[in-house]
């Protein structure tokens, strides 16, 4: 056998390894997840089965965006982003404020404006954070990138919770303060009646502007240079520096598409609650878009959507059975993700080499 | 009988077949050496046989018992032991430190004693410096003692690592690459070093090195792997000679292209 | 005998030790006005921060044990000492009315209770430590995280455990659980934490915790930290390590907690949430990973630091120069101000081997 047949018949081997032992394995996860679906039709009926399932899917919209943030950056700088959560909370009252602007001075198509401008400037601002505190510490010991992550997102969750009355001139026009504040509407609210389920337009527009997004992003990553460099970073940052890429340039842009779609999920997050309760918002969403992140595999943009449904779906149903179960569901599934398949549903486990 | 016997070792990562039915029967006090081109799956043997992966089939016996799929802590006291490809010492931990950790299997004072810090405490603590020490000195390495092990410089800490290998007692050293990045000067001393600890510690040795001179100069035996199988072994006259070793390397005629 | 002979040896080894730690303790009581031969300055309020001071000692370098000394990444420390706290309290104030008990007899229980609140707390880090010791960092803090808002939920739902145990035939510890008072509160907790009995305990965990790192095993934990693979080649058992170093940093963990239930005599789940963990995490990275002097300084300076600052509002700024404190230092110096170093008196002497 020449070199070349000896190597094509060992990728030919993996590659059918790897299709012959997943299949069994999914079908069987498969079957015990449609025995509890089954069961939970029984229990409460079609109908809510499908209100929930609607439900489930809009929440997993808001997930995939920002999961979508956390596993681009984890896949490029293998760092967990603390503060992606954060900046998630920041879309959503920037758009909050440019709403209130637009609604009050009647400007066209405030929905639309908002959008693209909380994307983009969130997107800066998270550019910022990474030239700032991400990028001195690119090649120092990982554990000093998480803390820094952690202090980012502590400072800026506490930093906009300061309330405008006890703080000096300038901060107090930037801050947001700690108390409950309300979305303007930007669009009128209008329910859909369909064979028994509450469809409501904007949570239709939250799937609906996901699946746009999520379009977009797998054209840029899968169809554009700089999809190319992005993946080509991900997997081997020193190769690339070899081969004349501009690693910062890339790892910006990272970020700035990763955060943009956190800052959508904000706006459309926003939208569909009507009100912004506090600078502390951002913790719980992106606790659990980093869950689903895991959950599909972190480091892989597929993983992410799929995470981010399951994720969005179980926390519905659970939610509707018992809202303490709800509350535990996402704890939950991450320790079974972690004991049981670490990698996530559609990760690749990279040894270290030894 | 044996002190390391592999009997038809395979292990595969997926689909991926790095180790495929190797098998080898190495003799109390040989010093056998592993070559083979760059990914053929050396290393992985060595990782195997320290259970750092376990063997996908295959049975792995060191002095008659199957060592095979055992956490690597255990093998070691089993009395196999090895040095890494790219160097593993405690880098800030001192010199000393580096070696005093190989005696922790071997000591025997509880957590309470180290706590209320009793006699067992001072006299294990005690011996097991003096006996470091020594090693270092028979290393040429007492001078940095309390040096952080990360300030030595690259060839004194390939000194340090297979000093804290031989401070584990083993019978059996499975070298990585012991004369990576060394040069021709410094590849003798270290060759001397080698036949030095295998008479004064009456070792077993099994190393894989790319380094022909190396191999070639100081063992006994030699087997050559190619794409996870073993092509070929035996004595370094036989294995220079071996068209299936030099293919291996070097690559073979192509007919097709010659002819063009 | 040999027992009194072992006493007087320690004694004679260790008297300067000993001295100081006594004339430390008088100076304290001095300027608290129970030796009045120098004006008062220190008041109960002023005795109770330091108290606190070192209750964060004892908290700060358990946390150092597991993160600093063992290299691994957990931030739900706050989960342990909410253990140590409740369960302390459950002896004290649930089980035994530890406020009508004469003198002797009362400080048995809280010592007792301490020790049990510590136990509890280190089980809780055995179970933890099990399945998820083998993680890789970045995941092995998020369950450590995950851990601690899992205890807090525990805890809160004190009221549904009760009633179950109820059902399942158990009252009186249904009862006792009830107690417990979840989101309520745990209050009327007896103020059994005196000033030296706080100062001695803080001295000895510091002593046994210092201790088991000069020792082997301590070592052995050190070598996780280093080189986690070569660790395991020379012959170390890192899983059992892990465990035995995260097992011992949560029963410190809860010992102080048990503590600081008795300083504050009132506790709910909201005093040990992710909040309370980071506050740990600041003060270890400030003093430095793998440093005990440092988390002495900086547990102490940082609890003191508050009321200096009092002045200026500091509470609501807190949580935000905190994390930007974390931040600025991370990237300047990731291993904390004091780094790798130590007092030279906490380092055991090495006889000068030739």
């Amino acid at each position: 056998m020449t070199k070349k047949q000896l190597s094509d018949s060992m990728n030919n081997n993996i590659l059918n390894y790897n299709k012959l032992t997943n299949w069994k394995k999914y079908l069987f996860i498969s079957v015990i997840i449609l025995f509890f679906l089954f069961l939970y039709i029984l229990s409460f009926g079609t109908q809510a089965f499908f209100q929930q399932l609607v439900n489930g899917i809009q929440l997993g919209s808001i997930y995939a965006l920002i999961a979508l943030g956390y596993t681009m950056i984890y896949g490029i700088i293998r760092l967990i982003n603390f503060a992606h959560g954060d900046l998630f909370m920041f879309g959503a009252y920037i758009s909050c404020f440019l709403g209130n602007y637009l609604v009050a001075h009647n400007i066209g198509f405030p929905f639309i404006i908002v959008l693209i401008f909380s994307m983009v400037v969130t997107a800066l601002l998270g550019m910022a954070i990474e030239k700032i505190a991400y990028k001195p510490l690119r090649f120092k010991p990982r554990l000093a990138a998480l803390i820094t992550a952690l202090g980012v997102s502590l400072f800026l969750e506490n930093f906009f919770a300061l309330s405008p009355e006890n703080v000096p001139f300038p901060i107090n026009k930037i801050v947001f303060g700690p108390k409950y504040i309300p979305f303007p509407a930007l669009i009128v609210d209008k329910t859909y009646n369909i064979a028994g389920v509450a469809i409501n337009n904007i949570k239709i527009l939250d799937v609906v502007i996901t699946i746009i997004l999520m379009i977009a992003l797998q054209y840029i990553v899968k169809k554009t240079m700089v999809g190319k460099a992005m993946r080509a970073v991900a997997f081997n940052k020193d190769a690339c520096l070899m081969m004349g890429i501009n690693i910062n340039n890339i790892i910006s842009i990272t970020f700035g598409i990763g955060i943009s779609l956190a800052a959508a999920a904000g706006t459309l997050f926003a939208l569909t609650y009507g009100q912004l309760q506090s600078p502390y918002l951002g913790i719980w969403p992106g606790l659990k878009a980093f869950i689903a992140a895991v959950l599909g595999g972190i480091g892989s943009i597929p993983g992410a959507m799929l995470g981010s449904y399951v994720m969005g779906v179980s926390e519905t149903f659970a939610t509707s059975i018992n809202s303490n179960f709800g509350y535990g569901i996402a704890f939950v599934i991450l320790i079974v993700v972690l004991v049981f398949r670490p990698a996530g549903l559609l990760g690749k486990f990279t040894k270290e080499k030894v | 009988m044996a002190i390391l016997e592999l009997k038809d070792l395979c292990c595969y990562f997926g689909g991926l077949k790095a180790v495929e039915k190797f098998n080898t029967n190495i003799e109390k006090g040989e010093l056998v050496g592993l070559i083979g081109p760059n990914g053929a799956g050396k290393t992985t043997v060595f990782n195997v046989i320290t259970g750092i992966y376990p063997p996908t089939s295959g049975e792995i016996f060191c002095q008659e018992e199957n060592i095979g799929g055992l956490p690597s802590h255990k093998i070691t006291k089993k009395g196999i032991v090895r040095t890494f490809q790219n160097i593993r010492i405690f880098p800030t931990l001192t010199v000393l430190e580096n070696i005093i950790i190989a005696y922790h299997f071997r000591t025997h004072y509880s957590i309470l004693s180290g706590i209320l810090r009793d006699e067992n405490y001072h006299r294990e603590e005690e011996e097991m410096s003096k006996q470091a020490m020594e090693l270092l000195r028979l290393f040429d390495l007492h001078t940095y003692y309390k040096n952080p092990a990360g300030s030595l410089p690259y060839g004194e800490q390939r000194k340090l690592e297979i000093a804290r290998a031989l401070a584990t007692k083993p019978s059996i050293l499975l070298l990585d690459e012991p004369a990576a990045g060394m040069n021709p000067y410094e590849t003798i001393k270290l060759m001397e070093l080698v036949k030095k600890i295998k008479e004064d510690f009456q070792l077993t040795i099994f190393l894989i090195e790319h380094h022909m001179q190396f191999v070639m100069g100081i063992c006994e035996r030699i087997m050559v792997m190619d794409f996870g199988v073993q092509i070929a072994e035996g004595t370094p006259q036989e294995i220079q000679k071996n068209p299936k070793v030099i293919g291996a390397y070097l690559g073979v005629e192509n007919k097709d292209v010659k002819n063009s | 005998m040999k027992i009194i002979k072992n006493i007087i040896n320690l004694i004679r080894k260790y008297y300067k030790f000993i001295l100081i730690t006594v004339l430390i303790y008088l100076l304290f009581e001095i300027f608290n006005g129970t030796i009045p031969i120098a004006p008062r300055l220190l008041t109960r309020y002023y005795m109770q921060i330091i108290m606190f001071a070192m209750i964060n000692i004892i908290m700060t370098v358990s946390l150092n044990l597991i993160n600093g000394f063992t290299g691994q990444f957990s931030i739900g420390h706050a989960g342990f000492m909410c253990i140590g706290a409740y369960t302390s309290a459950y002896f004290t104030t649930i089980l035994f009315k530890a406020a009508n008990m004469a003198y002797f007899p009362q400080l048995a229980l809280f010592i007792f209770s301490l020790i049990m609140g510590g136990l509890m707390a280190a089980f809780a880090g055995y179970l933890i430590g099990l399945p998820t010791l083998k993680l890789r960092g970045d995941y092995l803090a998020i369950v450590t995280l995950a851990f601690g808002e899992i205890i807090r939920s525990i805890v809160r739902s004190s009221d549904e455990i009760a009633a179950f145990l109820n059902q399942i035939g158990l009252v009186k510890f249904s009862e006792t659980i009830a107690k417990l008072n979840g989101p309520r509160g745990l209050s009327t907790i007896p103020a059994l934490s005196k000033f030296w009995l706080v100062y001695i305990i803080c001295i000895i965990s510091v002593i046994i915790m210092r201790n088991f790192i000069y020792s082997t095993h301590g070592r052995a934990c050190l070598s996780i930290r280093e080189n986690e693979v070569a660790a395991e080649t020379m012959g170390i058992d890192t899983t059992r390590y892990k465990i035995i170093a995260f097992s011992l940093s949560a029963f410190f963990a809860g010992v102080g907690g048990g503590l600081f239930a008795h300083v504050l005599r009132f506790i709910h789940p909201e005093n040990f949430s992710f909040i309370k963990s980071i506050d740990y995490l600041i003060y270890l990275y400030a003093g430095g990973m793998g440093s005990i002097t440092g988390s002495i300084l900086a547990a102490t300076g940082l609890t003191i630091l508050p009321e200096f600052l009092r002045v200026i509002n500091f509470q609501q700024w807190r949580m935000v120069i905190y994390p930007l404190f974390l931040v600025i230092l991370m990237l300047r110096k990731p291993d904390g101000i004091f780094g790798n170093r130590e007092f030279s008196f906490l380092v055991p002497k090495k006889k000068e081997v030739n």
